[in-house]
């Protein structure tokens, strides 16, 4: 157990200098919560794909029908259900605008002299399906933007309120929530797109009206939790005002639920405007969105796919990177998963 | 005395995504058939890295014993295969944890969990065990066993939820009882009689116990004997006469100093400054050092070897070397060594 | 426990009461619906309204005449079909939707579950990313994107099972599929988190400290209590069974109650939107219930603790 030291010269037992400044530094290096959360979402693989790929959407449907030279709303019925045909990639023979129509190979644009490329070619009316896919992207982001910034609105500060005052006003105000959260979405949705004039804001209002819900509990639940943290405690007995704890105190801890849960609000509310659009009560033509590029595409798709196929290969990149940087987030932000 | 249990020159890392942590580094100790070890040391010292490692419970993903061996009747813990391990464990070695709360399962009856390790490791029939469950019951002072055995945790008060995990533990009548901070989460009242009730079970069933713990008093209640860490290492190792009158590692004399005593009146507890040490980074010599008031030149550049004081006391401190300057002790370890040198004279004379 | 069942009970009451208001309501200043235009009826149609709901007497009156239908079962006629009775419209239509849905439900929690526990015990290697892929992908493609391509792959180029049809079981497969991936989605990544924090526990440390094997610990251990709480997903995985049903019952022309119900939205038979809306409440809200209630018998944590959890 013991090994003894060989000689060792005396000046080396000498009081160490003493350096008091140093005694009380923090030996680990210190992470602000914002900047911890960002080493853990980098380290997540899927979720900085996901971002990238979301990132290249939002600038399509920014710039993707200026791209195109047609108009996403011409009908041009003499080029009608064209298939896609793309420069370049026809020289090695993809997308080169032939087809298979009852068996038989045939390409329409060399039929019918056209010279255009239609990049994902064109719907029953000859419109061009490049531009309406971007426009109808847009549409539902947009849709689904301005439904979960609604949402986080309306059930952050519920939610707030609720937690906050405790009490009387917490109870009434849950029961209500309770109610409300007892009927299922769906048939709220649908309920109210019976009422509202089809369109975006009415889309956005059915979706909303159940939407907070979610949002409300989480950050209710968030709050009645932190309120009694000694860290609260110990400001309110400091002397704090009601509005610099929420402020100050409550809110930087709530911004990791508020975000994890905005994050999935986007891909629900895609869906739901897709999901309501296949079923004949979202927009209405000429309005493309997402989901009623689908629901056109579906009445063809056995015979013409690329109408279906690509604006669901859109809503689906959309809708896989928005879960998998939600998840990306939430592992991020999830305290119990630090370690 | 003989060895039950060899800890030599343990290394263990954690990978995280910081990078490495050396949460040990180059543990030794001994533990006799019979006698109860206690270690103590602030959070992140090692010490329950330190035992777990010796269930070889670490979690294997994260985890690495980089080094050194665990020698238990034969078997070097340290290299044994997991299907050892499911031998060893819950019937030669056996462990009971710091929340009683947590530590049962919560969907599984009382009798269920207790009978598991005597199916498991004894071969006993269903009623066999049973009945054995009942006796252990009882033996940890549950009244009414054969109603408490079908019931679940959630029906059980904490200090009865750690009674039932003592059972569990000493079911097999294990060789080593791994105690991880067994009465933290209870109250004082609960506390002493747990720990009574561990000394009244380890006559009984002549088991070693390693008593991990952050609470002197405690310490000075159960252990036999008692290893001191800090930094992943263990400073200083001794009988508990000798740790607690007899301290040199400055370390143990700054734990001896900042503990409350009934007569300590109205003088300030002392406190020992500093943060410990960030083992993602360990520091070149005594972990210590930067904390330590009588730190020498020495201390920042090398790290003092085990120092033996008497044949069962060893301390690792440069102070023990012979030609460190002697240093003045802070009153309190001065006082509590006086006490103990009197205490000596006194039962010199009384054996003679 | 008796309490919290009465408290809930009346909870469904009142929500059953908000959404059949509501339906009301609705039918009676939407515009366009059949109650606000009455040109637009048939003279049959304007005499069997009169008859069941007094259009001639004063809201209130009506309002309550509806209520008290919808309390009896009585959910209207429908205009598309005959003037048929909405609640006989429905039971006509119960079954395949009820197979589709146990189908998918059963076989979706089944693998949802294997798919979870694989995850948790190999986490952190290719199974869990695996498994942990399949259930995002499963969470995220909408089922009438899956439900199309289904039909498109297997039914128009493979040509292995039924395009769009409703005799027998093989018909059944691809919209029991396609119904499916929501449900196994879900559990399995319920599955999975709950796993990992039950793997984390204490009583897993202690389970392992007992000697227990890997498969014990995880087999005897950690499933029960990693299950007991998936009860709770239940409520959630009916919602979107029943939505999953709208379309995919549309996309694969199966006579159900989601089809009937996307093609009366399609020809306005409002008594059909409304009966089937109240249905649909009905149906969860019950269903939510029952879960709850569920939950509590099976855990033995919550059995005796009179469940005040809300």
């Amino acid at each position: 157990m013991m090994n003894v030291p060989e000689k060792i010269e005396k000046h080396r037992f000498d009081p160490a200098p003493k350096d008091h400044s140093d005694l009380e530094k923090i030996e680990k290096p210190q992470l602000s919560f914002g900047k911890d959360a960002w080493l853990r979402v980098r380290k997540n693989k899927a979720a900085i794909v996901s971002a990238v790929l979301l990132l290249l959407i939002v600038v399509m449907a920014i710039i993707g029908p200026s791209l195109s030279k047609f108009d996403p709303y011409a009908q041009n019925v003499a080029h009608g259900n064209l298939p896609p045909r793309v420069p370049v990639l026809e020289d090695i023979g993809i997308f080169d605008g032939s087809q298979k129509i009852g068996g038989v190979e045939t390409n329409k644009y060399e039929e019918l002299g056209i010279e255009e490329y239609y990049w994902f070619g064109t719907d029953s009316l000859g419109r061009d399906l490049f531009s309406r896919v971007w426009v109808g992207t847009r549409v539902s982001l947009y849709i689904a933007l301005l439904a979960a910034v609604i949402d986080m609105v309306i059930g952050v500060v519920y939610g707030l309120i609720s937690g906050f005052k405790g009490g009387r006003v917490d109870n009434v105000m849950q029961r209500i929530l309770e109610v409300i959260s007892g009927i299922p979405n769906l048939i709220v949705v649908i309920l109210m797109l019976l009422i509202l004039k089809p369109g975006i804001m009415s889309i956005t209002i059915a979706l909303v009206i159940t939407g907070w819900i979610g949002m409300a509990r989480v950050v209710r639940g968030q709050v009645l939790k932190l309120r009694n943290q000694e860290y609260i405690l110990a400001s309110r007995t400091l002397g704090a005002s009601n509005f610099r704890l929420l402020f100050k105190h409550l809110l930087p801890n709530l911004s990791g639920v508020i975000i994890i849960n905005t994050m999935f609000t986007i891909p629900s509310a895609i869906f739901f405007e897709a999901f309501l659009s296949f079923i004949g009560i979202g927009l209405q033509a000429p309005e493309a969105s997402l989901g009623t590029l689908i629901e056109d595409g579906y009445k063809t798709f056995q015979f013409l796919p690329h109408l279906m196929v690509i604006p669901c290969i859109v809503i689906c990149i959309i809708l896989i990177a928005c879960n998998l940087m939600g998840d990306g987030l939430r592992d991020a932000f999830d305290p119990k998963m630090r370690d | 005395m003989k060895k039950i249990l060899e800890v030599s020159d343990l290394h263990i890392s954690f990978h995280t995504f910081a990078g490495e942590v050396q949460a040990i580094r180059g543990v030794n100790f001994d533990l006799f058939e019979g006698e109860t070890l206690a270690i103590v040391g602030e959070s992140g010292s090692g010490k329950s890295v330190t035992t777990k490692s010796i269930m070889r419970l670490l979690p294997p993903d994260n985890s690495e014993i980089k080094k050194g061996k665990i020698l238990f009747k034969d078997t070097d813990i340290a290299q044994a295969t997991e299907k050892q391990m499911q031998k060893i464990r819950g019937k030669d070695i056996s462990m009971i944890f710091q929340d009683p709360m947590t530590s049962l399962n919560p969907t599984m009856t009382i009798g269920k969990q207790i009978m598991e390790p005597l199916l498991k490791h004894q071969k006993l029939s269903k009623d066999k065990a049973r009945e054995r469950a009942l006796k252990l019951l009882d033996l940890v002072g549950i009244p009414k066993p054969e109603i408490r055995i079908k019931q679940y945790p959630h029906q059980f008060s904490g200090g009865m939820r750690q009674r039932v995990v003592i059972a569990i533990a000493l079911a097999c009548a294990p060789k080593v009882l791994i105690a991880d901070e067994p009465t933290t989460a209870l109250d004082v009242t609960i506390q002493a009689q747990i720990l009574d009730l561990m000394k009244e079970l380890q006559k009984q069933i002549e088991t070693s116990i390693i008593f991990i713990t952050h609470d002197l008093g405690v310490v000075a209640n159960v252990a036999d004997r008692v290893a001191v860490m800090y930094g992943g290492k263990i400073v200083e190792i001794g009988t508990v006469d000798e740790i607690f009158y007899n301290p040199q590692h400055p370390y143990t004399w700054g734990l001896i100093s900042s503990m409350p005593s009934l007569d300590s009146g109205d003088e300030e507890l002392f406190v020992i400054p500093g943060t410990p040490p960030d083992l993602l980074h360990p520091p070149k010599g005594d972990a210590f050092a930067p904390r330590n008031p009588y730190a020498m030149k020495i201390d920042l550049e090398e790290e003092p070897p085990m120092f033996q004081v008497s044949d069962t006391h060893f301390a690792a401190t440069w102070l023990l070397h012979p030609d460190a300057p002697k240093v003045d002790p802070p009153a309190a370890v001065k006082e509590r060594k006086a006490i103990y040198q009197a205490k000596q004279a006194a039962s010199l004379k009384g054996g003679q | 426990m008796a309490k919290y069942l009465i408290k809930r009970i009346i909870y469904l009451v009142i929500t059953l009461f908000i959404i059949a208001s509501l339906t009301f309501f609705l039918m009676k200043f939407l515009p366009g619906s059949p109650f606000q235009n009455e040109e637009k009826l048939t003279e049959d149609q304007r005499v069997i309204l009169d008859e069941k709901y007094g259009l001639d007497k004063p809201i209130p009156v009506q309002y309550a005449n509806y209520m008290m239908n919808v309390v009896k079962g009585d959910l209207g006629v429908s205009f598309q079909f005959d003037n048929q009775p909405v609640t006989k419209l429905l039971k006509n239509r119960m079954g395949p939707s009820l197979q589709l849905g146990f189908q998918a439900m059963f076989i979706g929690t089944i693998i949802g579950i294997l798919l979870g526990v694989l995850a948790a015990m190999f986490q952190n290697t290719w199974i869990d990313y695996g498994s942990t892929f399949l259930a995002v992908l499963g969470k995220s493609i909408p089922s009438f994107v899956f439900a199309a391509l289904l039909q498109y792959v297997i039914g128009v180029k493979l040509g292995w099972l039924p395009v769009a049809s409703w005799n027998g079981f093989a018909s059944s497969i691809m919209p029991t599929i396609a119904l499916a991936i929501f449900p196994i989605a879900t559990a399995a990544r319920f599955m999975r988190t709950e796993l990992i924090e039950v793997f984390s526990s204490d009583y897993i440390t202690l389970a392992k400290a007992k000697g227990n094997s890997r498969m014990e610990v995880s087999f005897k251990h950690a499933i029960r209590n990693g299950l007991i709480p998936l009860v709770t997903v239940l409520g959630p995985m009916a919602v979107g069974l029943m939505t999953g049903s709208m379309v995919v019952e549309k996309i694969f022309a199966i006579p159900g109650i989601g089809e009937q119900f996307v093609k009366s939205i399609m020809t306005n038979d409002f008594p059909i939107i409304m009966g089937t809306t109240i249905f649909f409440a009905f149906l969860l809200t019950v269903i939510i219930l029952i879960v709850d209630i569920l939950y509590g018998i099976i855990d033995p944590r919550i059995r005796l603790q009179g469940g005040d959890k809300s």
